[in-house]
């Protein structure tokens, strides 16, 4: 546990003591809000739904953007062989860097906040969606966290560790959408339903926690991380 | 204080090492000595459990790497080859990260970080960012880094490459210092390094151990002799013909010529007789003059080529 820490603090300094962050940070928080205030005083409600719905998509692009450095610059510059030889477990490290990836991605989310409570003033705002959405963004941010680190894990070059990690987001997020799943033989469409990261995540927006979803999120985000660790570990199977 | 036995590793099918066996003792220096590509690098990640062997064991203090590689890590402090480490961390974070990670106590970080860093010369770049160092100030970090936690053992991988004349030497005073009361296996392709340092060598060749033994025992295992050079004021013939004549001499010939009169010769002892006074007495009462006298000294140079030709 102490070693998480210790990884855990030192990574998420690392993002803060870069400029990618503040850039990040404000990338994440103009475009999301122009993007929801455009339509909001069209439907004239007090609801945050529709900023929930395009998180997704843009955190399609940020989530492996922040997780792409997380193994290959360490395999690039040599840390790797630094890190994995100091007393600490292989898991402890993937754990520490994840950890540290999803408060960065979670502090930004939670930034946002400054809609809710404007929203709240001109309107009566149903709480327990907004709640429910920020834990649904959270699990999701998280998701694709994990692929874009297990992703980041299996190369040196950060460029190709991005435009994978985005792919193989991509395609984990549109299988579960009606628009997949109306192409797919009948007898798929539940487990493609299952599978696809954003109808959990269309649940917890609409404010229903179910645990169904929560063990979806942890199971998805558990099985890469323990396929990262598997891939740090296969240094041994040489 | 490690014990490799047998030890064998294959990359794609390529055998590295093959069945290497040799034991360090505990506060011996052990300088690893080879041409590149030997597997210096790779016996070093083997033993820092970076990669994992094939064949055979490691055991660090009578445990073995393979069960317990945690425990045998935290025993170890490694420099790896060109000493990865984090730019973007000041000194002091990058050092107070590394103790914390090798499990040093809390409330003694501060302290092991001002005591390595004044055994390392670090004071004055404490605050700075990594990236700012230069070459020599990183290879000090590295060393720090390795010898934060005071693990029994440091494994270093040609700590001096890179470094320039003066920043190699005192690198190697700092091994020295460390060595007294730690046990180092350092590589290094430089000779006289290794002759410089090390308490014992091991001479590793196409992933084989093709020699050891202390730097003085590899010496003498050179096939080559032992030779005089000496510089003689005299006929020239008078003095060659009086050479070759004399008791326990091989050989003797001119080697160059500085003026009329004064020669140069090359004399080659009989094996493990030293001439040198008996030469000395000889010319003097020849009334010839000494004007120069040397004995061209063995190094491990010869040696090493012979091995790993």
């Amino acid at each position: 546990m102490k070693n998480i820490y210790t990884i855990f603090k030192k990574e998420l300094a690392g993002y803060f003591n870069s400029p990618i962050a503040y850039i990040f940070i404000a990338v994440f928080l103009v475009s999301s809000s122009w993007l929801f205030f455009q339509n909001f005083f069209l439907y004239n409600q007090a609801v945050m739904r529709g900023y929930f719905t395009f998180l997704p998509w843009i955190f399609l692009f940020l989530a492996p953007a922040i997780a792409m450095r997380s193994f290959a610059e360490e395999k690039k510059s040599g840390t790797m062989e630094l890190i994995l030889t100091l007393p600490i477990k292989d898991w402890e490290v993937v754990v520490g860097k994840f950890l540290s990836s999803l408060a960065f991605m979670a502090i930004t989310i939670l930034l946002s906040i400054s809609i809710p409570i404007s929203i709240s003033n001109i309107g009566q705002l149903d709480i327990g969606p907004v709640i429910g959405g920020y834990i649904g963004t959270i699990l999701l941010a998280g998701a694709y966290l994990c692929i874009g680190i297990f992703i980041s894990s299996l190369t040196k070059n950060q460029i190709i560790s991005f435009v994978i990690a985005i792919t193989a987001s991509f395609g984990l997020f549109i299988i579960g959408t009606n628009f997949v799943l109306e192409a797919v033989p009948n007898f798929l469409a539940p487990l493609f339903s299952f599978v696809g990261l954003g109808t959990h995540f269309q649940n917890i927006a609409k404010g229903v926690i179910d645990t169904r979803d929560l063990i979806y999120y942890g199971s998805f985000i558990f099985l890469f991380l323990w396929l990262t660790v598997k891939n740090l570990e296969s240094r041994n199977w040489r | 204080m490690i014990k490799i036995e047998n030890l064998t590793k294959k990359f794609d099918g390529k055998t590295v090492l093959d069945k290497i066996s040799f034991d360090v003792k505990q506060g011996e220096i052990l300088g690893f000595l080879g041409p590149n590509g030997a597997g210096k690098t790779t016996t070093m990640k083997i033993i820092t459990g970076y990669i994992p062997l094939n064949k055979g064991s490691v055991k660090v203090d009578n445990i073995d790497i393979e069960r317990d590689s945690i425990k045998t890590r935290a025993k170890i402090g490694y420099l790896a080859e060109n000493n990865p480490l984090y730019d973007e961390m000041k000194v002091f974070e990058f050092l107070s990260f590394i103790a914390e990670l090798r499990g040093v106590d809390k409330g003694e970080i501060d302290e092991k970080i001002s005591e390595i860093s004044k055994v390392c010369g670090l004071e004055k770049v404490i605050n700075k960012l990594i990236s700012e160092l230069s070459k020599g100030f990183r290879q000090r970090v590295g060393l720090a880094q390795a010898m934060i936690s005071d693990p029994e053992i440091l494994i270093l991988d040609e700590p001096t490459s890179g470094l320039d004349p003066n920043q190699i030497i005192e690198i190697r005073e700092l091994i020295k210092k460390i060595g007294k009361e730690k046990t180092v296996i350092f590589s290094t392709h430089i000779l006289s390094e290794a002759q410089a340092v090390s308490d014992r060598i091991i001479i590793i060749n196409n992933g084989k151990i093709a020699a050891s033994g202390t730097p003085d025992e590899l010496i003498k295992r050179e096939k080559t002799q032992e030779i005089i050079y000496i510089k003689i004021k005299g006929d020239k013939n008078e003095v060659l013909q009086k050479l070759k004549n004399l008791e326990n001499i091989e050989e003797a010939k001119i080697e160059d010529k500085e003026c009329d009169r004064v020669y140069g010769y090359k004399i080659k002892p009989k094996q493990g007789v030293d001439l040198r006074e008996y030469l000395s007495i000889t010319i003097m009462k020849n009334n010839w003059a000494i004007l120069e006298m040397r004995q061209e000294r063995k190094s491990l140079e010869g040696v090493f080529r012979e091995l790993t030709k």
